[in-house]
């Protein structure tokens, strides 16, 4: 087995007295689709954190694979006040890359997501869905290896998700990158992931691949997780 | 009433027949409370603007004292600021007592708090709401607080707008350092004052109405801002409301 792209040994987080992780152990090889579930305050958005280094682990280590260029794109992502094809160029230019070149692959991105003729438009005048795609066209343009969501499609309507479900598929399978990301959306998890993490208070509770994941007797029996899959925790 | 409206009258007529004595004056206090205002905003947002995203031991402690400033009254800027720049002062030696420069002095001390303390609260929201995309994207503390600054650009504004009209409104300050020398050092507020005591009414009262309609016309200023950054990108979320004498 090849070393892994991104691994998490026996990491601890604690907010005050409050264990928002606890000893989690987590390795990702390169091109997995790792999906975290669990309800909410189960410490999926917190592990996404901590993966990314925005946070620092308590106890225990994040160990990225060196050379490997990771993106994050949040729940809401943020707009700067500025024209949608200068918020992708300005995620270039802080990652080091010269702003003419930044300006060239700004529109490459923004021709993948489908936004090439809002380029001059103000970013925070876009929709929900179209927002959601400007934050996805400024994490491809950075050309990372590993991606990390969290709960991407939460605040959209059923076309706008599917439509950023879709394009996600597509560049996944185009660039053989590596996802890891939290969603409610269990159809969605069955679509995206091949792999399934389940949270529950911090801890992970089960770690199978995605068809193992709905029928495994482990996550049946334990009552929390049950209701999870029932939907009745969503 | 009548010695009201008579020198509602006369202070019209000053207004309206470009008296050089009154005009003299208004030019100097907008050029004064411009100089200082530039600086005082230049210093203001780019230290609110970095404590507002940087975290560091005794950050509590210089808010708070950041926050006592800005109740400081202006007569004890000036009296500060008097001690600094007189002859046995530390800056004595610079010999601006008295000038326009010390006046100059005197504002930007007195605004630099008013613009730190609102940059930084501005800058602070920000970064809690957007703070960790700009991490994620890779910006350190001094980029991610002077790109948020950017970002709040309308809101800082308003800030600025807020800042002069409290730098040209404010009279015990260059009045302790710069004397109201006639001609020199005198404007706006301190030839109010002046002029009051002495009992010239109409000058007193038309150096009221252009510092009134100055401060008219920077609430306007604010009120355009808002409506324009509402079309921009519909959102208002600006800390300053107004300016008030």
């Amino acid at each position: 087995m090849t070393q892994p792209i991104l691994q998490l040994q026996q990491v601890t987080l604690t907010f005050g007295a409050h264990p928002a992780l606890r000893d989690i152990q987590l390795s990702i090889q390169a091109g997995e689709r790792v999906a975290l579930v669990g309800a909410n305050g189960s410490g999926k958005s917190t592990l996404l954190r901590v993966a990314h280094g925005l946070l620092p682990a308590s106890q225990g280590q994040v160990l990225p694979l060196a050379g490997k260029r990771q993106a994050m794109v949040f729940q809401r992502p943020h707009m700067f006040r500025t024209s949608v094809l200068r918020v992708v160029v300005w995620g270039l230019w802080l990652q080091g890359v010269h702003w003419s070149q930044a300006h060239t692959l700004a529109a490459q991105a923004l021709q993948r997501v489908g936004l090439q003729d809002a380029a001059h438009r103000s970013a925070p005048t876009l929709s929900g869905g179209q927002q959601q795609r400007l934050a996805l066209a400024r994490a491809w343009a950075l050309q990372p290896d590993v991606l990390l969501l969290d709960e991407p499609t939460s605040s959209l309507d059923p076309h706008a998700k599917r439509e950023v479900e879709r394009l996600l598929a597509d560049w996944l399978d185009a660039s053989q990158a590596t996802l890891l990301f939290s969603s409610h959306n269990l159809g969605q998890v069955k679509r995206l992931a091949t792999r399934v993490v389940y949270l529950e208070a911090g801890r992970v509770l089960a770690d199978l691949p995605v068809d193992h994941f709905f029928n495994h007797s482990l996550v049946h029996s334990h009552p929390e997780a049950h209701l999870f899959l029932k939907g009745e925790l969503l | 009433m009548n010695s009201l409206s008579d020198s509602a009258w006369s202070a019209l007529e000053l207004l309206f027949h470009c008296d050089p004595v009154l005009w003299s004056i208004v030019g100097r206090s907008l050029w004064v409370s411009l100089l200082a205002c530039s600086m005082a905003c230049t210093a203001g947002v780019v230290l609110g603007a970095w404590l507002g995203v940087a975290r560091f031991a005794g950050r509590d402690a210089l808010l708070t004292v950041l926050n006592t400033l800005l109740a400081l009254p202006s007569v004890v800027v000036g009296l500060l600021v008097y001690l600094l720049l007189s002859r046995s002062g530390p800056l004595g030696f610079l010999g601006w007592l008295f000038s326009i420069k010390a006046m100059v002095l005197a504002q930007a001390v007195l605004v630099l708090p008013v613009v730190t303390a609102l940059t930084r609260q501005c800058v602070e929201d920000a970064e809690r709401n957007h703070g960790e995309q700009l991490q994620s994207l890779g910006a350190q503390t001094w980029v991610r607080s002077l790109l948020l600054a950017w970002d709040e650009r309308y809101a800082l504004l308003t800030v600025l707008i807020a800042a002069f009209g409290r730098a040209v409104s404010e009279v015990g300050a260059v009045m302790v350092v710069g004397g109201n020398i006639e001609g020199f050092t005198r404007v706006m507020t301190t030839a109010i004052a002046l002029e009051t005591s002495k009992g010239d009414l109409p000058l007193a009262l038309a150096l009221g109405l252009v510092l009134l309609a100055v401060v008219l016309v920077l609430n306007v200023g604010i009120s355009v801002v808002r409506r324009w950054r509402q079309g921009v990108d519909g959102a208002i979320n600006s800390p300053v409301h107004g300016v008030t004498l």
